[in-house]
């Protein structure tokens, strides 16, 4: 096989040299070094270069690379590069390559910032977030008072529909959690409370922590990871799909067409789903409390109903229409900032479900400080 | 950069002071996204009843420019004034909804509502903005439907029909309203030629019938000659318009040769320049 990218450089003129390019060039062997050709075009007085085929074997894009070089090198230095004694082929790869200039502005283009100028930029950011949250929620509260003004702009069926979604579809997901977690509490509570005998308040602590804590806040979590994902990724596809802007153009408020309804089935359903978890959990409980700790049926349902009051249900039931607030808006409002394409489709589903969840907690954590200064 | 005008329309009328004001009057729009300027100092007109073609190559801004015109993204500068009437500049959110209701949009996808029936796409503005009886509705969506070649096809779901038919769904909504202003992104992109043909035909047709203005958003040089009365050209790289013009003036008289080049691609093709110029 012959040697690959052999040049040598002659000079032909008094401010003229000529390369002859001989052997393969092809990218197999890596890319041609120009480090000497750049430096022979770099001497004091060069103003033109031949290049010139003397016996390339064959070529491809390994001698367009070298050529380009040369070409930056020639710009550089103002010196004229003459290819006319090189294949046609490659003169016009070149030129093609050539033929539209690479864009120096774009915002790819950017120089790196520095740390402060990054850290600004992020706090910016974030304000401007809280400030688009903020928004949102304005623009859904307006809305909300439309309709209570005007016949609602959605449609009645898909308002049933998002309320089977949002509801009767979350009932299996939500009975498992609920139960496993009621089981899990009783489980805690009883090895705990067998040391002192005390085996019967394991009903007092699954009935309280389940209706307190454990039911809104599960739930919130399963609805923030299936409902407000699903929210996000169904109205930032329509983002992507244009949907979005039609609605706008049509004269339609995708706030009244699209998050309102959403909100309001979740409003509706989130309360029931809690109530329902509550249950399941104290029949988790229940389950270890009669089957492990040999406890009756009647005593442990008795312990209940005695210590768990409206009051624990009704923290419960308060928290779940905040929660259920947080999901859908989370959900919602990353859908609506949904960039145009299917990964932002993904980043937008992730985000709601942080969102939501983190939110969750916070406002899980403001319930206990108040409940505990209030004394309920 | 100075745009060419092959035909002197917007000079002609500034001439004439009593004229009644253009449909659509473009003036010293700059576009940008962040910091990055997409397209600047745009200024231009559009007569009442006609088609004009907003062309140039991909990413120089032509659809960027139609959603500022369409009301989806406000302008950097500059100001669209529609029958006089500032859009941007003074407009509120209220008067540019007014101004709004007089547009139909195609989106360069169709944006058909996918878990709508096509009868639902385009009954959802009537609905909404016309009051009218469920039948009524039902009645106009059958005509719009029919009107584009797709009677028979309203119980369909956007997954369900082709993409040429989608095109033609999203234009019925379009014109559901029986709006003014027409705008049309991209409506021939990606369908065969004896598809964008007959979409080409359609556009011709409902602007004769409904007495639209029409703003097409196109690359597609067989569609610019068959419909475009006017045109301007945006250019990616000066990020301006450097013509502007009857696209059949333009392929021989633009200054630019970049506008000559691309247009006279077209031409080449056998039946497109030649037989509507």
């Amino acid at each position: 096989m012959t040697q690959a990218f052999q040049y040598d450089i002659e000079q032909s003129g008094a401010d003229t040299l000529r390369l002859h390019l001989r052997g393969r060039w092809r990218i197999d062997a890596g890319l041609p070094d120009a480090a000497a050709a750049e430096r022979a075009l770099g001497q004091g007085g060069v103003r033109r270069v031949e290049v010139a085929d003397a016996g390339m074997d064959t070529w491809d894009s390994a001698l367009i690379t070298f050529l380009l070089r040369l070409h930056a090198a020639g710009r550089e230095r103002q010196v004229e590069l003459d290819l006319s004694g090189l294949p046609e082929g490659a003169r016009r790869l070149l030129s093609l390559s050539q033929a539209v200039p690479a864009r120096t502005d774009s915002a790819q283009a950017k120089p790196r910032e520095a740390l402060l100028n990054r850290l600004g930029h992020a706090g910016v950011r974030e304000a401007r977030a809280v400030g688009e949250t903020l928004n949102f929620i304005g623009e859904a509260t307006l809305s909300f008072v439309r309709l209570l003004r005007a016949r609602p702009a959605f449609r009645r069926g898909d308002f049933f529909l998002l309320i089977q979604q949002t509801g009767a579809e979350a009932l299996p997901i939500v009975s498992i959690i609920s139960l496993l977690v009621g089981l899990i509490l009783a489980f805690v509570g009883a090895v705990q409370l067998r040391w002192f005998g005390a085996e019967i308040y394991v009903a007092d602590l699954v009935g309280i922590a389940m209706t307190r804590e454990m039911a809104p806040i599960m739930t919130g979590i399963v609805l923030a990871g299936r409902t407000g994902a699903s929210f996000a990724a169904n109205i930032g596809t329509m983002q992507g799909n244009e949907e979005i802007d039609a609605l706008s153009t049509l004269g339609i408020s995708p706030m009244d067409f699209l998050v309102l309804p959403r909100l309001l089935a979740m409003l509706l359903m989130m309360p029931l789903l809690v109530l329902y978890a509550d249950f399941v959990g104290i029949f988790g409980g229940w389950l270890v409390g009669v089957g492990m700790l040999d406890l009756t049926s009647a005593a442990y349902v008795s312990q209940t109903l005695a210590k768990v009051t409206a009051d624990h249900f009704l923290i419960g039931l308060t928290k779940s229409l905040f929660f259920g607030l947080i999901v859908a808006t989370a959900g919602c409002m990353r859908g609506l900032q949904a960039g145009r394409s299917a990964a932002a489709v993904g980043n937008a589903a992730t985000s709601a479900v942080v969102t939501g969840i983190v939110y969750i907690i916070v406002v899980d954590a403001i319930f206990a400080v108040i409940c505990n200064i209030v004394g309920i | 950069m100075t745009p060419d005008t092959a035909q002197p329309r917007d000079a002609a009328r500034a001439g004439t002071g009593t004229q009644p004001p253009a449909c659509i009057g473009v003036r010293g729009l700059t576009m940008a996204f962040g910091g990055f300027t997409v397209q600047r100092d745009l200024t231009f007109e559009i007569s009442h009843g006609e088609i004009f073609v907003i062309m140039g190559g991909s990413g120089c801004g032509k659809s960027t420019l139609l959603r500022h015109m369409i009301g989806l993204l406000p302008p950097a500068e500059g100001d669209i004034l529609y029958d006089g009437v500032s859009f941007w500049a003074k407009g509120d959110a209220a008067s540019r909804r007014e101004i709004s209701q007089r547009f139909g949009v195609l989106f360069q996808s169709g944006a058909l509502f996918s878990s709508m029936t096509l009868a639902e796409n385009v009954a959802l503005p009537l609905q909404h903005h016309a009051g009218l009886q469920p039948r009524e509705v039902d009645e106009i969506v059958r005509f719009k439907l029919a009107l584009v070649g797709l009677g028979g096809f309203e119980d369909y779901l956007p997954a369900e029909i082709s993409g040429g038919m989608r095109k033609r769904a999203g234009l019925a909504r379009a014109i559901a309203m029986d709006p003014d202003l027409l705008f049309l992104d991209e409506p021939s992109a990606g369908l065969d030629p004896p598809t964008a043909r007959r979409l080409d035909d359609l556009i011709l047709e409902l602007r004769a019938s409904m007495r639209a203005t029409v703003v097409v958003v196109t690359h597609e040089l067989d569609s610019i000659f068959t419909i475009a009365d006017d045109s301007v050209y945006l250019d990616a790289e000066s990020r301006t318009m450097i013509a502007h013009g009857s696209p059949r003036d333009l392929v021989h008289n633009a200054e630019n040769a970049k506008v000559r080049t691309f247009l006279q691609r077209g031409e080449a093709r056998p039946g497109v320049a030649a037989d509507t110029g």
